[in-house]
This record gives C-alpha cells, structure tokens and sequence, in this order.
C-alpha cells in the first residue's frame, strides 16, 4: 500500500487495565470512534507510527509522480497530455497535505524528506517499477490508484482527525484517476491497433503483481497490524484489502479482454471469492529493502531536484528578510 | 501532412500558429520540470502554468484545424483527418511558429523564470489586444487565456524579483539567463506582414503598442529585481515566427511527436 509495513514499535497489545488513566481515556474514546485531534493527549507510540505512516503516504504521492512523469512529455494526444498533467499534480496536492497533516504531530517536513533522501524512510514499493510503455499510465490508475482506493476508503474514518479528513479528498481525486486510467486502456483495447493491444497486456503482465504486492505482506506476517488495528489507524488487515482488490478487479480485467500473468486465478463459486496463485514475497521484500528496478533512480531524482533547488529556496528567504528589514 | 511551409498559407493561420505553437512549446517545457522543481509548492505552480498552456495550445489549434479542414474542403482536396492533436504531433519543426524564446532549454530555476518572465509580459499585453480582435472566437479565447496569463506573469515577476534581489548566487545567476536569453526577445517586438495584415483586419493589437507596454513592465520588474537589463539594441536572434529554429526545437518535437509518429496507423489513444 502507500503506507506498507508501518512499525508500531508494538508486538503485544495492552488490554484497557494495563494503561494508565491518560491511555485509557485515549484507548475509549478511540473504541467509541471519536477522532483523536492534535491537541488531544495521545501516547507517544501512536504519534510516533502516525508519523512514520502518513510521511510514507506523503512520500510515495511525491516519487509517485516520478513514474508517470516520465511519459508526460510523450503522451499521444493533448487531452492525455492535460490529463496526465492534472493527475500528476493532484498528486503533488496530496503530497502537500498528506505532509501538513502530518505536521499537526509536530512532524517536521524537511526532516522527514531527509528521512526519505537518506533511505531511512520507506514509499510504496510500487514506484520502483520502470514505466515502459504508454499504456503504464492507464494501468497505473487503473490498478496502482485502485489499489490505494481500497486502502484508503478506510482511512476516511482513521481515527487520527487530520488523517482522515486528508483521505476523504485524496479518494474523490483517485478515483477520478482510476476511472481515467481504466479509460486509457479500454480505448486502446476496444478501438486500438494491434500493437497497442499488446502494449495493454504487457503493462498487465509487468504491474499485475506489484499491484497487489501494495497491501503489504499477508497477515501471518504483519507483526505491527493488531496494534495499528486497536489504534484504529488501519481498519481492516492486508489480506482482507487485498482480497476485496481483487474481487472488484479481475472482472474489470476480463471486461478489457485481457489476462493475469497468473495461471492460478480462478473464481471460486463457494466462497464467491477470487483465489490467486501465490505471491514473491522474496521480490516484495527486496523491493522494500531498496533492491527494485527503479529505487535508487527514484530516490536520486527527489534527491537531486531538492539539492539543485537550495539555492532558490535560499534566495527566497534572503529576499523575504530584505522586504521585512525595509518594511521595518 | 503537406508541409505547410512549403505553401503559401491564409496570415490567419499562420498567425493563430504562432499562437498556438508558442504555447504548446512552452508547455512541453513545463512537462519536462515535472518532479525537478526546487520545492513542492512549486512543483504545483509549474504544473498549474503547463496546464494552462496546454489548455490554451488546444484551443488555438483546435481553432486552425478547423480553419484548415474548412479550406482543404473548399479546395476539394481530400482533407486527411485535421485537428488538434493533428497540428501538434504531426507537423516538422520548420512548420512551428514559435518564438525561439519559448523553445530555449529549461536549465535552471532562473533560466525558467527568465524565460517565462519575458514571455508572459508580452503574452499579457498581446492577449489584451486580442480581446477586441473582430474574430468573436479569438476574442474569447484571448479574454480565457488573459486570466491565466495575468497569473504567470504575476508569479514569474515575482520570481525574478526574488532570485535578482536574493543572494549574491542568485543574482548572478538570474542575471546571466537574462543576458542570454534577451537575443531572443527581439521578434516579439518586431512586426512582419502577418503581423500587419492581422493589425489591418481588425485582430491583432499594434505590436508597437505591445512592446512599449513589455518594455514598461520589464523595466518595473527588472529595477525591482536590481537586475541589470540588456540593451535595446543588442543583436537579436530571429526566425521563429517564420519557422527558421534553434536546433533545441527538433529534439524537443522528437520527444513529445513519439507515439503518434511510431504508430501512424494508430486513430485513438
């Protein structure tokens, strides 16, 4: 997901009679759904994994935009053109509040960024994949977006206040995009050449299992879930969303006319389920670990676009101390 | 397509291409800042100007093609499918009416805000003028495209303010994309017959009338900015209006031209 293998600094859950009187009036008003605000008291660990999830959020709007970034300058036609352009900033404009709202923890941005620039901190494995074809960009709304639709449907109602009303307008724009993205590839299907079918399927065959690699490991491995689950910062577990993902995507992808690079897909009448083959864990983790196709590419270009612009920034304040100094 | 500078064309066309092209190349530099800007706020600012101009590339366009098409039927010639995306990705570099200013490389952050700066105080006032053109179409087109230009300039003023007024690398460095790209400011200013024959059919301001107002609003700025300006009379680099470009135009055509010229046979995308 946006936010995959967020740590809680937490195996073992306090029952309500082991926290203190501050923690336990914390814990309440989080079972009887009340937002915690900024100024509430909340325990150090949740303020601290809050950080830790809404920064990796924030971050992979921010590299996200590295990837389809690399086809705005050769999308076929103006509209895409325009639409890409205005996703790509959408995603900028989540990034900006994403990092606000985590500043109302008292955060701080450019502390945070370094985290990322020096590979302390993480972003959805996702965007270490190269983008090879035009097609990338409607597999990456359709599939990419939709899977951070499932994840963060929840997260409207996360029990951090500024978080989740952050969600609520990050939703409205994805799903906008995934519906855009899904436009990209039926077009090419239904009324494409045969060439552009095939660059359909191969950007399906490349972004079928990173995509569903984004709901984190599965659940007998997602040692931080049940103390993110109790703080009701994440709502339901990764193989659940992951699940639900699916459901609502193969009869999409068969809608396209296209197929999984998985031989184990199959409907299962009973359950009423999608069941899959299974995944690499081996490449997710490595992936995470910094050993993708694309991370040291990804994190070298935020790098170098926040380095090269010191002196801008630099400028900005000097002059802004020069206009206070004269107006003074 | 025929290669229109090759054929004598109606001044119209010509000139809503320069229109046109101008702000679609201008455009294709702004995608190529994408994920390069020195913060985040302005990673959303330069979109927000790309977006703008490509709006406005579509519109001019859309407006030629249909001037085309119009004409190739009258001709009864067989008109290949003209539109837009047509004019945008399917034409060489020798049939873009674009000011070599806009098709200058990004380089850095004062380069990009030089460069806007000197576009969009001419843009402004030109789109003023254009306002009260004859042509309903241009008139409102012009009136849409004002609004968002009045903003670049706004921004890109106050860049060059900045980064003139700022440190003493800043200033050094937004003087010297000053210097360098002031050889191309030259044919904004100077008027040809297009220019003439759109001025006598009631569409184009006086291009007299814009530069006085340009060279107003660059000097305001410029003395702001504590920014040394070039001379009037510096040596100028022409040729875009006519189509003769920089060698810069080329690459950037290959670029944003690839699929729809790798896949002739591909109708939609």
């Amino acid at each position: 997901m946006y936010a995959q293998l967020v740590e809680t600094g937490s195996n073992k859950l306090k029952t309500l009679d082991e926290m203190s009187p501050e923690e336990r009036q914390f814990q309440e008003r989080i079972n009887d759904e009340i937002k915690i605000e900024p100024k509430n008291w909340m325990p150090d660990a949740y303020r601290k994994t809050l950080i830790r999830q809404i920064s990796q959020h924030a971050h992979s709007e921010i590299v996200g935009m590295l990837p389809e970034g690399n086809w705005l300058t050769r999308a076929p036609t103006l509209k895409r053109k325009l639409q890409l352009m205005a996703k790509i900033q959408d995603e900028a404009g989540h990034g900006l509040y994403l990092y606000s709202s985590m500043e109302t923890l008292g955060a701080d941005r450019d502390e945070e960024i370094d985290k990322l620039h020096d590979g302390r901190a993480k972003y959805s494995s996702i965007f270490n994949y190269p983008t090879l074809n035009w097609a990338d960009m409607g597999t990456i709304g359709w599939l990419v977006d939709g899977a951070a639709i499932v994840n963060q449907v929840p997260l409207q109602r996360t029990s951090y206040g500024p978080y989740a009303r952050a969600m609520i307008r990050v939703c409205k724009e994805e799903s906008f995009h995934q519906r855009q993205g899904y436009q990209i590839l039926l077009t090419m299907m239904q009324e494409g050449t045969d060439d552009q079918k095939a660059m359909v399927q191969d950007s399906i065959n490349r972004f079928w299992w990173p995509a569903l690699m984004m709901f984190g490991p599965s659940d007998e491995n997602s040692p931080n879930s049940a103390q993110s689950m109790a703080w009701k910062i994440k709502r339901h577990s990764n193989d659940e969303l992951r699940q639900r993902f699916l459901d609502q995507t193969v009869p999409q992808l068969e809608l396209l006319g296209c197929t999984a690079p998985d031989p184990d897909l199959k409907y299962n009448q009973e359950t009423g389920h999608y069941e899959f083959g299974e995944i690499d864990w081996q490449e997710f983790f490595d992936v995470v670990k910094g050993n993708g196709p694309c991370n040291r590419e990804r994190i070298e270009a935020r790098r170098s676009a926040i380095d090269n612009g010191a002196w801008v920034r630099e400028a900005a304040v000097a002059h802004a101390a020069k206009r206070q100094h004269r107006a003074a | 397509m025929q290669n229109m500078a090759q054929k004598k064309q109606p001044p119209l066309i010509d000139y809503l291409l320069r229109l046109g092209d101008n702000a679609l190349v201008l455009g294709q530099r702004h995608a190529q800042l994408c994920g390069k800007a020195p913060a985040l706020e302005e990673e959303l600012a330069l979109m927000n100007v790309g977006l703008d101009l490509f709006g406005q590339a579509r519109n001019w366009l859309g407006y030629v093609s249909e001037l085309l098409a119009a004409e190739l039927m009258a001709s009864e010639l067989v008109a290949d499918k003209i539109d837009a995306d047509h004019l945008a990705f399917r034409r060489d570099a020798q049939d873009f009416r674009n000011l070599l200013l806009v098709e200058q490389p990004n380089g850095d952050f004062a380069d990009i805000m030089g460069r806007q700066f000197l576009f969009d105080a001419w843009h402004v006032h030109l789109l003023d003028g254009l306002t009260h053109a004859s042509d309903p179409r241009i008139a409102e087109v012009a009136a849409k495209s004002l609004k968002e230009a009045t903003y670049h300039l706004r921004r890109s003023s106050e860049w060059v303010i900045r980064l003139g007024d700022g440190t003493e690398e800043s200033h050094t460095r937004m003087q010297r994309a000053l210097d360098n790209l002031w050889q191309f400011t030259g044919e904004l200013l100077q008027g040809d017959e297009i220019d003439q024959a759109m001025l006598e059919a009631g569409i184009a301001p006086d291009l007299e009338t814009v530069a006085t107002r340009w060279k107003a609003t660059v000097e305001e700025v410029l003395e702001e900015a504590t920014l040394e300006r070039p001379s009037y009379d510096a040596w100028m680099y022409t040729g875009g209006k006519v189509g003769h470009h920089t060698e810069h135009l080329g690459f950037l055509l290959a670029e944003m031209q690839y699929l729809p010229r790798a896949y002739p046979d591909a109708t939609v995308w």
